[in-house]
Formats: C-alpha cells, structure tokens, sequence
C-alpha cells in the first residue's frame, strides 16, 4: 500500500475527466433536459387551452342551435299565420267573385228576359195584325188602323 | 489457474491478488494496473455520455440518452438539494465522480480471477482490476476534491475571511489557537474520510471475495453469490457518498459566515 506517482496520475485523469464533462457532456443533456421540460409544459398548456377553447365552442355551438330552433319556430309560426291569412283571403275573394258571378248572372238573365219581352212586343203586335187581318179580312185598313194597333201593343208592354 | 504458479498456499494467494503492477521505485514508480483501468473506465463513460449528449434532442430520447439523462437528473437532484450557490463546475464535477467511482467498483463485479488470469496468460504478473482498491487512486479523487473546497474558500470567502474561518470559529477570538486547531483536523479529515472510506469498502469487499474464492468450489456459490448481490449495493452506495459528500463540501466552502 504505497502512495507513489500514480496517484498524480490518477489526479491527472480526474481533472481531464471533469474538464471533459465540464465542457462537452454536461451542458448539452442538462438543456435538452430543459427544453424537453419546457416543450412538456407548453403542450400541457396548449392542451389546458384546446380544452377549454372546446368547451367555449360547444357552448357557442348550443347557443347557435338554440337560436336557430327559435328562429325555425318563429318561421313555421309565421309561415302558418300566412298561411291561413291566405286561406282567408281567398275564401273572402271566391266569395266576392261568386256574389259577382251571380249578380252578373242575373243582369243577363233580365237582359235576355227584356229583349225576350221586347221580341215578343214586336212579334204580338205582327200575330195581332196578322189575326185581325184574318178576321176582318182585307177591310181593315193598316193606314188607317194605326192608332188602334199602336193602342193594343201599348197594352200588351 | 494462472497464479497458481506464483502462489504459496493461501497467503500468497492473497498477496498476489493484492500486489499491484508496479514499475518504477519509491515515489516515482506506477501502478500501471490502476492507471490503465481508471482511464479505460473513465474512457468508457466520456464515451457513453459523449454519445448520448450530441444525439440529445429535446424530443423523444433513445435509450442511451434516456439513460444517460437519469444519470443526470439524479446527480442534479443531489446538487440541487444540498448546494445553494451558482456554479458550473459542481455539477459536472459530482457527475464524473458518481460515474468514475461507480466503475471502478463495478470492476469489483468481476470474478477474482478472470483478468487477472487473462492477463497471467499474456505474461503479466501482477494485476489489480479495481481501481479503488489502490489508495493512490482514492487519494487522487479526495485530493482534487480538497483542492476544489480550499480554492472555492478563498475565493468566495476571500483569504481573510477564510483565515478569519479558520482561527475565530467556532470559538470566537479568545481561544484561537484551539479553533486553528480543530479547523485544521476538520479541513484534513475530509480528504482523508473521503478516500479510506472507498478504499477501505472495496478493499474489503475484494478481500471477502478472495478468500470465498479460496474455498472448496462448492461451497463458493453459496457465499459469493449473495455477498456479489450485497456488493452491488455497496459499489452503487460508495459511488454515491463520495459523490454526495463532495457536494456538501464544495457547499460548506460556499457558504460565506
């Protein structure tokens, strides 16, 4: 057990050994340590943030539904109101054309009984010259007559 | 067995195992076995760490980085815990120490007579493989080590405030002499406690080994399986204390009173 030269060796190797690690293998694991440490966190963290951004979406997401439900029943209540506005309207103008429809009806029905009674006039007052041409044969004068026909078609009007 | 030409019974068994390859006289002589295995071992781990550190990426690590980071991480804790002041050198420093240490004991691991005998073969007499079984190897490190604790107080504390360290505590001015004193048997026993506690834990430990080794083959599992098994947390324990009292150290040396 002897202390010699060797051990100033050995002191030697120690201190290139510590040098070594010193300048070539501490620093570059200890930060990739570090920034392995730092990238951890930061996606922990984006993480924490997708999270919440999520739970702000769905929220959006429910409010968005909810109004568009309220805006589809505001459209379909609406649509109906017009609905039965028009289904009213329509009746109102079926009716307004029917009542015309009738009236016009009528007025043509007394036209046409007018003219009937018109042509009637003039035929009666023919079939009346025409009779008393049968009965009183050629003597009686159409001339002279006249007043008394024109009498008798008043008459008949 | 190769050393079976060498040796005289159980004794010289021993003596053999323990002598070291040697050339040289006096002081000026080297154990060649100590300083080819403490730069072989120190060789493997600047490699393994020098791999791991320029793949590093801040990704997904491979499995060496992964490992090498563990490493890493843990020394860091440890500094991080019992040091408190700024400085670049403390961390590396326990780092290469943990991991020197821990290689040289794990050449404990090795059955007694394997390289040993390799190396008989090639025509080397004597050869000791665990680094920390020769005192000059653990009296490098814990010289270094209290190199480091006197430069770092004078230098944070400045010379005066170091001597003031020194000569006024823990006493107070009035009894001196004695604070030199005790100071100075305190400063001492850290470099001394330091390098024959692992010394004496491996030494040991190979000793055990040796002499199970000396014993019939069949009754040899028996005994050095559950001593290697004990080893392995003893070589992981040692590497670890001198790592950790390293650190507290350099930390009672940057702490300015």
């Amino acid at each position: 057990m002897s202390i010699n030269a060797t051990l100033i060796g050995q002191m030697i190797t120690f201190a290139l050994l510590v040098w070594f690690t010193m300048k070539y293998i501490w620093p570059p694991l200890f930060d990739s340590l570090e920034e392995r440490k730092k990238k951890i966190a930061d996606g922990l963290a984006a993480a924490e943030k997708g999270q919440e951004s999520i739970v702000l979406a769905e929220k959006k997401a429910k409010q968005v539904l909810k109004e568009a439900k309220e805006q589809s029943s505001e459209i379909v209540s609406l649509a109906q109101k017009r609905a039965n506005e028009i289904v009213e309207e329509s009746k109102h103008t079926a009716k307004q054309e029917g009542e015309r429809l009738i009236i016009s009806a009528k007025s043509q029905v007394e036209q046409e009984i007018q003219q009937a009674k018109e042509g009637l006039r003039k035929e009666i007052s023919t079939l009346a010259i025409a009779a008393a041409q049968q009965i009183l044969g050629a003597e009686i004068d159409k001339a002279k007559h006249q007043d008394i026909l024109n009498k008798v078609s008043n008459q008949l009007g | 067995m190769a050393t079976e030409a060498h040796a005289e019974g159980a004794t010289g068994y021993i003596i053999h195992h323990l002598t070291a390859l040697r050339v040289g006289e006096g002081f000026w002589s080297l154990h060649l076995d100590t300083l080819f295995f403490s730069v072989l071992l120190g060789g493997i781990f600047i490699w393994f760490f020098k791999n791991a550190a320029e793949k590093a990426t801040a990704g997904v690590p491979g499995l060496a980085q992964n490992f090498a980071e563990m490493i890493i991480e843990f020394v860091d804790q440890q500094v991080k815990d019992s040091f408190h002041g700024h400085s670049k050198l403390i961390a590396p420093l326990a780092l290469t120490i943990f991991c020197w240490v821990f290689l040289w004991n794990f050449m404990d691991m090795f059955p007694v007579d394997i390289l040993p005998g390799i190396a008989g073969l090639m025509g080397i007499e004597y050869l000791r493989v665990v680094p920390s079984t020769d005192l000059n190897a653990t009296f490098a490190m814990s010289i270094s080590v209290f190199c480091l604790i006197i430069f770092y107080s004078i230098k944070i504390k400045g010379p005066i405030g170091f001597a003031k360290e020194l000569m006024f505590q823990p006493f107070g001015p009035w009894l001196t002499p004695f604070n030199l004193l005790l100071k100075l048997v305190e400063e001492i026993a850290k470099p001394i406690s330091l390098a024959l506690r692992l010394f004496g834990n491996l030494y040991a430990g190979e000793l055990i080994f040796i002499l199970i080794a000396l014993l019939p083959w069949y009754i040899q599992p028996l005994l050095s399986f559950p001593w290697a098994i004990f080893h392995i947390l003893i070589i992981t324990l040692q590497a670890f204390i001198f790592m950790v009292l390293t650190i507290v150290y350099l930390s009672m040396a940057h702490e300015d009173h």
